[in-house]
C-alpha cells in the first residue's frame, strides 16, 4: 500500500497539480495561446489533429525502434569484440570516445546528403546516437570479469570462446540491459532531431510545420505526444531490464 | 593417507612478470616437491610470490628458468588436472550452487561432450558433493542466498567436481570468521582423507597450515624462495583439539620465527 502511494499515487497527483497550475497561470495572466497555450487548448488541438498526430507518432516510433534495433545488434557485436581482448579494447576505445564526442546532430546533414530526405537518415541518426552506450556497457561487463575466475577456467583448458560464453557474455547482460534505458532515450532524441532537420514525416516534422504555420497549440500537442511516447519506451525497456537480469538485482526484495 | 611418489616437482624455478625495464621477478630459485596424496602449505609474507607459484603449477604462466614437471613431464600450458579455489568464491551469480559446481564439467573433456546426455547424472554428482560438505538443502540456492562460508564450500566443490589430480587453494578461508574457518578446516581435512587428493594450500594462517598439512614450506620475501621446510608429524586424523596441544604450538612458533624480518 505504501509502495502504491509512493510509485503511483504521488507522481500522478503531482502531474495533475502541475497541469492545473499551468491552466490557472494561463487564464489568470491571460497569456496568449500563441505564446503558451493552456492544457485545455492543447487538449482541443490533440482531439482536432488526432489523425496526423497518431500517424506521425507511428513514423517516429518506427524510426526510433529501427535505429534502436540496429544499435542493439551492432552494439552487442562490437561490445563483445572490444571486450574480447585488452589489445582490441586499447585500440578501439579512443576512437570510440572521439566518435562519441561528435554531436550527432552535426552528422544529420551528411546523412541527408547521402540518403536524401526521409526515413533512412532518421533511423541512422537514432542508431548512431544510441549504440555507443550499449557498446561501452557490454565491453565493460566483459572486461571486468574477475581474473581469478578466468584463471580457474583457463587452468581447466577453457578457450577464450568458452570463457566468453560461460562467463563474459552472461555477466555483461545486466550492463547491456541497463544501457538499453539510456539507448532508447537517445534513439528517440536522434529520430526527432533528424526529423526536425530534414524529413517528410514524424513528430519532429509535424512540429516544424506547425511552428511555421504558427499553430502553437499543435506544437505543444506534438510535444505531449513525444513525452507520452518517450515515457512508454523507457518504461518498456526498464521492465525488460528488470525481467531479464533478476539475479543482478539481488536483495531488492529482501529485508521485509 | 599414504604419501606417494612425486607428482609436481619444481627445481630452481624462477618466474617473471612483464619484460625489459618493467620486469618483476616474482619467484626465484624455488625448489619444492609435491607428492601424490600429500597436503602441503606454502606460507610467506604478502607479495612474496605464492599466488604466482600457483599460476606456474597450473600452467597459466611459463617458467623463466628452472624445471617444472608433473609426473616427470614438463608443464608447458594449462594441464586441466588442477582445481582451484581462491579467497573470493567467484561464483556465478546467475547460477545455483549446483550449476556453479557443474561449471568445470562443461569445460573439461570427456564430460564436456557428454553434458547434453548426462546432465542430470552430473547434477546428482554435484549435489552429492555439496551435501558432503554440509550444504544439504542449499544446493538449489543462488550464491547471494548463501553465507560466506557456504559460498566458499561451493567454490571448493567446484574445484573438486572434475576429480583433479591437484587441488590448489589460495587463501580459501582468508575472508571467513574464526569459527567458520575451523569448521571448513575440518571439512577440508575430511575431503582430503576421503578422496586421497593431493593439495596445495597457500595461507597466512600458520595454525591452518599446521592443522591441515603434512609439510609446510616457508617462502622468503619477493622474489620468493623456500627458506624452511617443516614436516608436521601430528598423527591423522587430527581433531581441532590438537591445536591446543603444546607440540602444535611449538610447530607454529617455529614457523613464525622464519617469516619476514619482524
Ligand atoms: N599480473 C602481474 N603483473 C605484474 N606483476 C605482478 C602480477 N601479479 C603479481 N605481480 C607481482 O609479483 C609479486 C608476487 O605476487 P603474488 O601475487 O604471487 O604474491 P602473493 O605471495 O600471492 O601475495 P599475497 O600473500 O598478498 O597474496 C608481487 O610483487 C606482485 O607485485
Ligand atoms: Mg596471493
Amino acid at each position: 500500500m505504501q509502495k502504491f502511494k509512493e510509485t503511483v499515487l504521488a507522481p500522478f497527483l503531482f502531474v495533475v497539480a502541475l497541469f492545473v497550475l499551468w491552466e490557472l497561470i494561463c487564464r489568470g495572466f491571460s497569456i496568449a495561446p500563441t505564446i503558451l497555450p493552456s492544457p485545455s487548448d492543447i487538449w482541443v488541438a490533440m482531439v482536432r489533429y488526432w489523425d496526423p498526430i497518431v500517424s506521425n507518432s507511428w513514423q517516429t516510433l518506427f524510426t526510433t525502434l529501427a535505429g534502436f534495433g540496429l544499435a542493439i545488434v551492432f552494439g552487442l557485436l562490437l561490445g563483445v569484440f572490444i571486450g574480447w581482448s585488452k589489445t582490441i579494447y586499447g585500440a578501439l576505445y579512443p576512437v570510440m570516445i572521439a566518435f562519441n564526442a561528435v554531436p550527432k546532430v552535426a552528422v544529420v546533414p551528411i546523412l541527408i546528403l547521402w540518403f536524401g530526405i526521409g526515413t533512412v537518415p532518421a533511423i541512422l541518426t537514432a542508431f548512431l546516437i544510441s549504440f555507443f552506450p550499449i557498446v561501452v556497457n557490454v565491453a565493460t561487463g566483459i572486461a571486468t570479469t574477475e581474473p581469478e575466475l578466468r584463471d580457474v577456467l583457463r587452468a581447466l583448458g577453457a578457450s577464450k570462446l568458452d570463457i566468453m560464453r560461460k562467463v563474459g557474455i552472461p555477466r555483461s547482460m545486466p550492463y547491456f540491459f541497463g544501457s538499453l534505458k539510456i539507448a532508447i532515450t537517445l534513439a528517440f532524441v536522434g529520430s526527432v532531431v533528424s526529423e526536425t532537420v530534414g524529413s517528410n514525416a514524424g513528430l519532429g516534422k509535424l512540429m516544424l510545420d506547425a511552428q511555421a504555420a504558427f499553430k502553437v497549440e499543435l506544437v505543444f500537442a506534438a510535444l505531449v505526444a513525444l513525452a507520452v511516447l518517450g515515457i512508454v519506451l523507457y518504461a518498456i525497456t526498464a521492465w525488460v531490464e528488470k525481467r531479464m537480469t533478476g539475479w543482478a538485482h539481488r536483495g531488492d526484495n529482501q529485508g521485509v | 593417507m599414504k604419501i606417494g611418489a612425486p607428482l609436481v616437482e619444481l627445481k630452481n624455478v624462477s618466474m617473471v612478470y612483464g619484460s625489459g625495464q618493467n620486469a618483476v621477478k616474482a619467484v626465484d630459485d624455488l625448489t619444492l616437491t609435491l607428492h601424490k596424496g600429500e597436503f602441503i602449505a606454502v606460507v610467506g609474507p604478502s607479495g612474496c610470490g605464492k599466488s604466482s607459484m600457483m599460476k606456474l603449477i597450473s600452467g597459466l604462466m611459463p617458467v623463466a628458468s628452472g624445471s617444472l614437471t608433473l609426473e616427470g613431464k614438463p608443464i608447458s600450458g594449462p594441464i586441466n588436472k588442477v582445481g582451484m579455489a581462491f579467497q573470493a568464491s567467484n561464483l556465478l551469480p546467475w547460477r545455483t550452487a549446483t550449476d556453479n559446481v557443474l561449471l568445470p564439467l562443461e569445460i573439461v573433456q570427456p564430460h564436456r561432450s557428454q553434458m547434453g546426455s548426462k546432465r542430470e547424472e552430473y547434477r546428482d554428482k554435484a549435489r552429492a558433493l555439496l551435501e558432503s560438505v554440509g550444504l544439504k538443502g542449499f544446493t538449489e540456492k543462488f550464491p547471494w542466498q548463501l553465507s560466506g562460508g557456504m559460498q566458499q564450500r561451493t567454490s571448493i566443490c567446484r574445484a573438486l567436481i572434475h576429480e583433479p589430480e591437484i587441488l590448489m587453494l589460495d587463501e580459501p578461508f582468508g575472508a571467513l570468521d574464526a569459527f567458520t574457518r575451523e569448521e571448513l578446516w575440518c571439512i577440508m581435512r575430511d575431503l582430503h582423507a576421503q578422496k586421497g587428493i593431493t593439495a596445495l594450500l597457500v595461507t597466512h594462517d600458520l595454525r591452518e597450515a599446521v592443522f591441515l598439512c603434512d609439510t609446510v614450506y616457508v617462502m622468503s620475501d619477493r622474489p620468493g624462495k623456500i627458506v624452511k621446510i617443516q614436516k608436521v608429524d601430528l598423527p591423522r586424523p587430527r581433531d581441532i583439539e590438537v591445536t591446543y596441544t603444546q607440540h602444535f604450538q611449538e610447530l607454529v612458533q617455529e614457523l613464525r620465527s622464519h617469516i619476514g624480518r619482524h
